[in-house]
């Protein structure tokens, strides 16, 4: 005889086939080849990355296909410091939105490189890409961004952003 | 674009709540793990197994000190057939889920019964199989089988 029983733990589990969709479908192939892709929307040119199918502000269907960059600009950010399940970074660290050049849109990804307490928003970032043998069909071949040796960008760069 | 270029993946969510039992249930487990099966003496005098948290008639609270001990033996009284084992069930082949009134209790206790089909009927007597390791969880009942 142990201790009584006082907690349990119960799983939950789903599992799916998941469809990214025609548009998400090119931007992970694209990015398969270590390429960041984003479409134009015909109507505000606004690039989107990762790209929808259309539009959300005009309810057009995009048109061309862009690559943009792997730098870019810290837009806002947020420092981790509570602990979770299944947790692979050590604490605390920076998540930061982060447009990246040529993109009218902002991507979450882990910055890295610069103490949890000298991030800000401005700050110039590049990508720093997995190896290419690890490449696959997701984001995350994109491990972090760091930063880059360039002054801040200017606020009124990217306000529409934040 | 055709719709071979369109991509499909497995995608998993995972997440293992831990949960607080509080007294009552977690006295019920803890008697699962010491191979007991507890239930509450409710207002009514009737033997409620599992035993809830409150009395459904008064509303008051269940002290966890007071449940009893009810049989490993029961009878069922209502059963289902499962054709075709979905994951995470207790068999890999077809069996029946089966509301079992174990000898003491006024209530039954949902669980999987091994049996085959023809063999399953309302008011056939169970008993308990224990799992080989029992941790105070509700499938330290392995299963109900037949008493032969």
């Amino acid at each position: 005889m142990t201790d009584a029983i006082t907690e349990i733990i119960t799983p939950i589990r789903l599992e799916y086939r998941y469809t990214p969709g025609t548009a998400s479908s090119r931007f992970l192939r694209k990015m398969k080849e270590g390429k960041l892709v984003g479409r134009r929307c015909p109507s505000c040119a606004k690039v989107y990355v990762p790209p929808r199918g259309g539009c959300p502000m005009c309810g057009v269907e995009f048109g061309e296909e862009v690559e943009v960059k792997s730098t870019g600009t810290v837009v806002t950010f947020a420092i981790v410091n509570v602990n979770f399940a299944n947790r692979v970074v050590d604490l605390p660290y920076v998540s930061a939105e982060v447009a990246f050049d040529g993109s009218d849109t902002t991507t979450m990804v882990l910055l890295k490189g610069v103490g949890a307490d000298e991030a800000r928003m401005g700050m110039r970032v590049t990508a720093h890409w997995l190896p290419e043998s690890e490449w696959d069909y997701t984001l995350a071949n994109i491990d972090y961004v760091e930063p880059i040796d360039e002054p801040d960008a200017d606020y009124d760069t990217y306000k529409e952003l934040v | 674009m055709t719709s071979q270029e369109v991509l499909s993946a497995p995608h998993v969510m995972e997440f293992g709540y831990t949960r607080s039992t509080g007294p009552v249930v977690g006295a019920f487990l803890t008697g699962l793990r010491d191979k007991k099966v507890l239930g509450a003496k409710d207002s009514q005098g009737r033997v409620v197994v599992p035993p809830p948290e409150y009395d459904a008639s008064t509303a008051a609270p269940i002290d966890a000190s007071q449940l009893v001990e009810v049989g490993q033996e029961g009878t069922v009284t209502t059963w289902s057939w499962s054709p075709v084992p979905r994951a995470g069930n207790p068999f890999d082949r077809p069996f029946a889920w089966a509301l079992v009134q174990l000898d003491g209790a006024d209530t039954a206790l949902l669980h999987a019964l091994d049996a085959p089909r023809e063999a399953i009927t309302t008011g056939m007597r169970v008993r308990i199989r224990w799992a080989e390791q029992t941790v105070g969880f509700i499938n330290d009942i392995a299963c109900f089988e037949v008493v032969l």
